[in-house]
This record gives C-alpha cells, structure tokens and sequence, in this order.
C-alpha cells in the first residue's frame, strides 16, 4: 500500500475504513475524507447506522428479490439457473446539472445514430461522402441487406436504447458502448428503486430524487405510436411483447414489462404469420398484432429469412414487416449501428448529420483493420481491452491486465485472423461509488446505463442501471461476469423547470393517445 | 405504400379483450390443476399417517394399498414400507405426481405467465415452493409431518386467497378455477370409488369400530368431518357419507359442488370466448344436469361405483375437449371461419 492511500484511509469514518481511493473518480470523496456535497447526508446517515442494521437491510432487500423472482439466468453454469441480481443498497447519487449534460449527450448521440439507420439503409450519402468507410458498413456483422430500401414506420429504427457510459478519471462521462438492438436490465431499475424506496424512505423524500416508475408508461406510448397505418385500429393497436421463452436471461424482464404495460406476453409458437398479417392464437381464436415489442435478436426473428434454424420466431415475419402489416421495435439491422468498430466514427456521424459537436466524448478505440493501430495494441496487449465487435453482455472480451500470457497469445492469433472483427481500447479506470460489502462501506467499480425512448421526440427516464463490479478491484459490470446493481438517483434541482414543463405536456400526450378514438374523427371533420 | 387493407383484413375483427393467449390460458388451467394435486395428496398421505397410529400393523398394510389405489398411484410390489412410500408420494422428484413435483410443476407453468398474475399470487407460490424445495426427509421425519402437511394446505389456501383477492376475476382466474375442479372432480371420484368398491357395510345402518376409523377418514380425507357432523351428527351412516361427498351442492370438497364449479367457469369462458356453444360446455352441462337430478337411493341401486366412473368418464372428456378447443386448435379452421 502506498503512502497516500494509507494516509486516505487514515482519515476517513470507522465504517469506511476499507473505503480504497485511487487513481479513479470516486463518487463519493472528492479528496480523502471529504465527501462530495451531494453524497454528504448519505454519508451522514450511513455513520448513524450500525453495521449490524445495515447487514440486516441488505438481507431484507435480497429475500425481497428471491420472493418476488427478480432473478437472471446464467448460460452455461450448471447449478440452478436462476439467481438473483445482486442489489447493493447505498444507492448512487447524481446531481441535476451532471444530469442534464448526460440527458443532451445521449438525445444528440441517438437521434444522429437513428439518421444515420435511416441512411444506410437507403440512399448511403454518409459512405459516399466518404465519411464512413463502405466497407466498414457491408462487412458488419448485424448489417442486413433485407432492409434496404424498406421504410420503417415514422422513420424510428431505435426506439428504445441502452447506452453503457462510464466515468473517466477527470469527472466527465464517455460513452463506452451503444445498445440499440435488444437493451436489457430496465427492470432492474425499477425493482432497485422500489427496494431503496422501502430501505430509506426518509432519505429518500429529504434527497428529492426524480422518479423512475413512468417508464412502462412512456414505452407503451411510444409503441403505440409506431401503429402500421393500415392497422385495423389505429387508436387501439394490438401491441405485444416478444420473448425467447422462459430460459432467456432476461425473462424476468419480460414478464415485468408485459405486467406493467398491461401487454400481451408472447412467445414464437403463439404467434402465426397468414397473408403477410401476424395473428396470436388466444382462445377465442386468432387475433391480429399490429406492434411487436421484440425481445429476440435479429437472427431468431424468421426462420424463413435469417437464421434458418430457429423455433423461437416466427415464419414469415418478415414478409408481413415488409408488406407494412406489422411494426417492429426495434427495427431490424440496427446491430450496424452499435457494432464495436462502427462506434468509433459516431463523433463524425453527428457532426455529419446534426452539424454539432459530439457533447459525450467515446473512448479512444484502435481498429484492428488499421496496420499502425493493430501494430501498437498487439505490442501493448497487457494494457489494452479486447473487444469482438458483434458482442455483448461481457462476453468475447480480453481485459489486458488482468489477462495471463496464454489469453493474451489467443486474443494475438484470432485478431490477426479477423482483424474487422475486434477492436481495442485501453482499460478505463471506471469510476468507484461506495458499496455495502459485509456490513462496512468499500468502493466499488461502476458504470451507468441510462434507458432511452424514442418516439416523436426523445426521452429519458431520470436514472438508470448502475451497474457494480462487485469483485474487488474488478472492472467488469456485466450480470453474467460476477456484476450487481443498484439504485441511481438523479437529484432534482432548482434549474430543472424546463423538464416540469415537458414532464405536464408528456402527460397530456398520453392522455390524447388515450382519447384517440375522438380526437381521430376530429381531424377527420375538420 | 399502399392503404388497400390486406385480403383477410375483416376476417377477425375482435374486440380487444376477447380471449387471451391459448398458451397463456393452458398455463393458468395446469397450474390450478397441479396445486389442488398437491394439495389433495397431502391431505391423504396426513390423514393416512394419522389413521396409522391407531390401527394394527395388518390393517395398516391394507391401507397403504388403499391410499396408492385412491391416488392412482402405481401399486406397490410386495411388503410395503411406509416411510418409503410417503417420500415417493411426497419427496420424490422422478414421481411426477409427487407432492414436490406438483408444486415444482405448478410453479413453472405460473413462471410461464407471470405476467399475468399479481405479484402477490407469484410471490406467494414462489415462496411455497422454495419453503418446500428446502425440507429434507430425515430419518424421523414421518412422526413430526403433521407441520409439513400444514404448510403445504395452508399455502395453497393463502394462494388461492390471494387470487381472489388480488386478480380479475376474468378469464385467467376462470382457467384457473377450471383446471382447480377439474382436477377435484376428478382425485375427488378416483378416491371414492375406490373407498366404495372396498367397503362393503350395510349403507343404511351406523357403522362402528374399525369400520368407523375408515369412514371417517375418508370424511377427513375430503376435509368433510366437520360438515358432515354439523348435518347429520357424528352417527355415520354409508349412505349418507355417500350422498354428502357425491351429491351435497355447498359443500366445496363434494364432487356436485366441483362439477358446478367446472360448469360455470366454463360457461364464463364460453361467454368470453364466444364459444359457448362448443363441446366442452356441452359435456359439462350434461353431467351437471345428470348429478343434480340424481338420487342417492338410485345411485346405490344401480351401484355407486358405476355411478362414479361415469362420473370420471365425463371428466376426462371435458378435459380433452377444453385442450381440443382452447389450447390445441388446428389453424386451418380458424382461418377458414
């Protein structure tokens, strides 16, 4: 242990005194034993509270996880497959002003993604200006030549998106990955915040935290809006929820959402494609769907057009998409926009389309199809992380320093076989936020996926998944990787009067989606 | 891209909160069915257990045979071993019928459609099933099982109450309800008949000594001592046992009782559904008709054992008619309607 870092814990409260700072953005202290304004009545409150209670909360909000099923699914573990996420209590605090960089960041970053979908799917401008290299696009692994020239409804190929952002050491946030396929971990969210709520309720109120609990809500709406314009019932839509089955691992999720959005939950088997229009076959005989809230991955979809294998989707879905019978969300192919390698020209893409500057920065990424690039990460491997592009959730990655000789020489071959397929960047030291391990307070490694919607306009729901690296010194967040989570608090504040504002008018939207029927004949009339 | 609605676009113009997932809906109706399972095994396996403190070791043994039959169980060869016995029907997980299984397998069929039930209903489930995942048959476990049966009823009540209280009373509470009486309607009839083909008393006159001990037990075994006594005194006549657990219309374990049960859901359903007019209905009308105009003096005439297996017959064909026109459908027909 250096000097310093003696010295740091020296200074800080008995319960904190494992609490390790180093190089890292701490959440927390902004130097040894001073607590950053905002975190300073949690702190306040954690010394009040013995240990011994706090033990005893953690396992209250664990029981409270295992009985009510909020758990996950781990592939390839061969003891009982569902485990609980595991929730960390002391929930991770944002203020109003970081918040609303982050807000406008991922609006910019998602509406810019979504016109650039929109592009390269149809005329290409952006690859013959040159400003994204050709075959970067067709060489991508989610790109899919069966979109080309298809129009989505309203133009939205992303509706709903999961950006992972990280904390760098200087305190600003970078994004380090776009979902825009199948997002997952929303529910988490929700039941993170409904445990806190009942674990600190006064600190909770006295925090004036923005809540979460809209989300269902706001996603329904914006599915609805998505309606085929030959939809039978075009103010009433016949929207449904699309999963693998109950050995996903997100299914818990699934069934979430469905309850919440007072949805059908539906599997491959239930629905049925006839004269290019989805039927779901209920007990009063088959019903049309107008709008698919999918939650399997492109390749399962069709079996007739993609993976030819797959029972968990449905033949012929496709065609009905394509004939406009139905409607997708997400949009098929938007893999292409997330891939690892194309992510690292999403400055340029905003700049392209929105003529503004990037305001969340990306991290520094080397293209293994760049000779200077992939001569110097093979040359610093023990430095770098991994990454294959078409991944996620942890998987397929080497993380240099914590890597052995042996991953190392893997990673060296399968890059220098497939070079498009990786890239590198070097290891970020993710922020660390206090975590409650055995009753005491330590720093942990954390990340910060925000959920974002996408109908007429964007929105995001004041929060997120804090994901944890649970394992000292670890830095890596994902739930398949040893990863928990906890609850993320965006403060309100004085300046947030803008956002009251939108926060009343997205009410009255959803009350006139509601009212479509009439509000319908009287554009009509008119 | 063109307005011009596709050809089938009126074929199927439903209102939307007509009928639910068929998947969903087969779900719900096995899980009902696979609980009162439960349910109903840990009601005989205890009263059996407690019969077997009173009785001499060869009655016992007779007994065992009895409670294997009444379970439709595979009979057991030669000497039967109680306590292994009791951990097949209880604990065993390679016995599909088992109480374990049941819960397991009720459980995962609400896993299925959890979305569709509180989460009251889910959690309550849930925690029956992790309470029972974590007992372990240990050496003297039998003579300490009164709390294990205990919490098994007990947690299918709470479960049932919290459906009534915390669920629509809709169509998915009607499947559940459904596969509830269909299944005891149909333990209900197996267990009486193979009490009835057994004893062979006089159905008018009091029965005594061991002979009481049975008749009793299977009042307890339908949870009908109580009830019963409260009509007809603690006297017990055949007969009259006979004529409560068959044709009683308020007592809930009375198989009248669970025949309207079934009827009604699946008039509810039928309305719903708009298939009121379709098989299952039918045979399920036809057998409420029959037993609510039946008379026990004519039942014991024409042999109550014929009459229950009837009774039986009917069951299953209600069974496979509700999989052949809710769950199991062929597309073709519907497209062509």
């Amino acid at each position: 242990m250096t000097a310093t870092a003696l010295s740091a814990r020296l200074s800080l409260p008995p319960s904190f005194v494992n609490y390790q700072l180093d190089t890292a953005y701490d959440e927390m202290f902004g130097s040894p034993g001073v607590s950053r304004e905002h975190y300073r009545a949690l702190q306040q409150t954690l010394l009040k509270l013995a240990p011994e209670a706090l033990r005893r909360s953690q396992q209250a909000a664990d029981l409270a996880f295992l009985h009510e099923g909020i758990t996950f699914t781990v592939y390839g573990s061969k003891e009982g497959t569902e485990r609980i996420f595991p929730n960390d209590l002391l929930p991770r605090i944002i203020p109003a002003r970081e918040w609303a960089r982050i807000e406008k960041g991922l609006t910019q970053r998602l509406t810019a993604l979504n016109l650039f979908l929109r592009d390269i799917y149809h005329e290409g401008r952006i690859v013959s200006d040159r400003v994204v290299p050709r075959d970067l696009i067709y060489s991508c692994k989610h790109f899919r030549r069966e979109m080309r020239g298809l129009n989505v409804p309203r133009d939205i190929y992303v509706s709903i998106c999961g950006t992972d952002l990280v904390r760098l050491p200087d305190g600003n946030f970078a994004v380090l990955e776009d979902n825009l396929r199948v997002p997952s971990g929303v529910s988490y969210m929700l039941a993170n915040r409904k445990v806190l709520k009942r674990v600190f309720p006064t600190l909770f109120r006295d925090y004036g935290v923005w809540p979460v609990d809209h989300y269902p809500r706001v996603l329904l709406a914006t599915l609805k809006s998505l309606a085929p314009d030959n939809c039978p019932f075009r103010h009433d839509p016949t929207t449904v929820l699309l999963t693998p089955g109950v050995s996903n691992s997100a299914y818990f999720e699934h069934t979430f959402l469905a309850q919440q959005m007072g949805i059908e939950l539906v599997e491959g088997r239930d629905l049925l494609v006839h004269d290019n229009v989805v039927y779901m076959r209920t007990t009063s005989g088959l019903r049309r769907v107008d709008i698919i809230y999918r939650r399997v991955d492109d390749d399962f979809l069709d079996p007739l057009c993609f993976q030819p294998s797959s029972i968990l989707g449905v033949p012929g879905l496709f065609n009905a998409y394509r004939a406009g019978n139905v409607s997708l969300a997400n949009a098929i192919g938007t893999g292409v926009a997330d891939d690892k390698a194309v992510y690292a020209f999403v400055p340029e893409i905003i700049r392209y389309y929105l003529n503004e500057d990037p305001i969340l920065q990306n991290v520094p990424t080397f293209l293994m199809t760049e000779p200077a690039h992939r001569q110097h990460v093979l040359e610093n491997l023990e430095k770098m992380v991994v990454k294959a592009v078409g991944e996620s959730g942890g998987y397929g990655m080497l993380i240099g320093p914590h890597s052995t000789a042996k991953q190392r020489e893997e990673f060296r071959a399968r890059i220098l076989a497939e070079p498009r397929n990786y890239i590198a960047q070097p290891t970020l030291a993710l922020s660390s936020a206090p975590c409650l391990i055995d009753g005491a307070v330590e720093s942990r490694h954390i990340d910060l996926r925000p959920y974002i919607v996408m109908g007429e306009k964007v929105t995001l729901v004041p929060g997120g998944l804090t994901r944890v690296a649970l394992r000292k010194g670890s830095l890596v967040v994902n739930s398949s990787q040893g990863g928990g989570s906890k609850d993320t608090w965006v403060l309100r504040e004085g300046e947030r009067g803008g956002d009251l504002i939108d926060e009343v008018r997205q009410e009255l939207d959803v009350l006139a989606s509601e009212l479509g029927p009439s509000a319908a004949r009287t554009e009509k009339t008119s | 891209m063109s307005t011009r609605p596709p050809r089938n676009y009126f074929v199927q113009s439903f209102s939307r909160d007509v009928g639910m997932l068929s998947r969903v809906a087969s779900s719900l109706y096995w899980m009902g069915r696979y609980l009162e399972r439960a349910e109903h095994t840990a009601r005989l396996v205890n009263v059996e257990l407690q019969l077997w403190l009173d009785q001499s070791p060869e009655m016992g043994a007779g007994r065992w045979r009895f409670l294997l039959e009444a379970l439709n169980a595979p009979a057991a060869d030669g000497p039967v071993d109680p306590t292994k016995l009791v951990n097949t029907l209880v604990f065993s997980r390679s016995n599909a019928s088992s109480i374990v299984s049941c819960i397991a397998t009720a459980r995962e069929n609400l896993r299925h459609v959890r979305e569709q039930c509180s989460t009251r209903m889910w959690e309550q489930l849930n925690r029956l099933y992790l309470d029972v995942m974590d007992m372990r048959p240990e050496d003297d476990w039998i003579l300490k099982s009164h709390d294990f049966f205990h919490l098994i009823t007990e947690g299918a009540y709470l479960f049932h109450g919290i459906t009534d209280a915390t669920m629509s009373h809709g169509e998915g509470w009607q499947f559940i309800q459904l596969g509830r009486y269909v299944e005891r309607a149909d333990t209900l009839t197996t267990l009486l008949e193979t009490h009835f083909r057994r004893m062979t008393s006089d159905f008018e006159q009091p029965v005594e000594g061991a002979e009481y001990l049975e008749w009793v037990g299977l009042l307890r075994d339908c949870v009908a001592f109580e009830a019963y006594c409260k009509k007809h005194t603690a006297e017990i006549r055949p007969m009259r046992v006979a004529e409560f657990l068959i044709l009683n219309p308020e007592f809930p374990h009375s198989v009248r009782f669970s025949v309207d049960r079934v009827n009604a859901a699946l008039h509810l359903i039928g309305d719903l559904t708009q298939r009121a007019a379709k098989l299952p209905t039918r045979i399920a009308g036809r057998l409420r008709a029959q037993i609510s105009y039946s008379q026990i003096e004519e039942i014991i005439r024409e042999g109550v054992y014929a009459y229950l297996q009837n009774v039986r017959k009917d069951c299953t064909e209600i069974h496979s008619a509700i999989n052949e026109i809710y769950f199991d459908y062929p597309v073709e027909t519907e497209i062509a309607s």
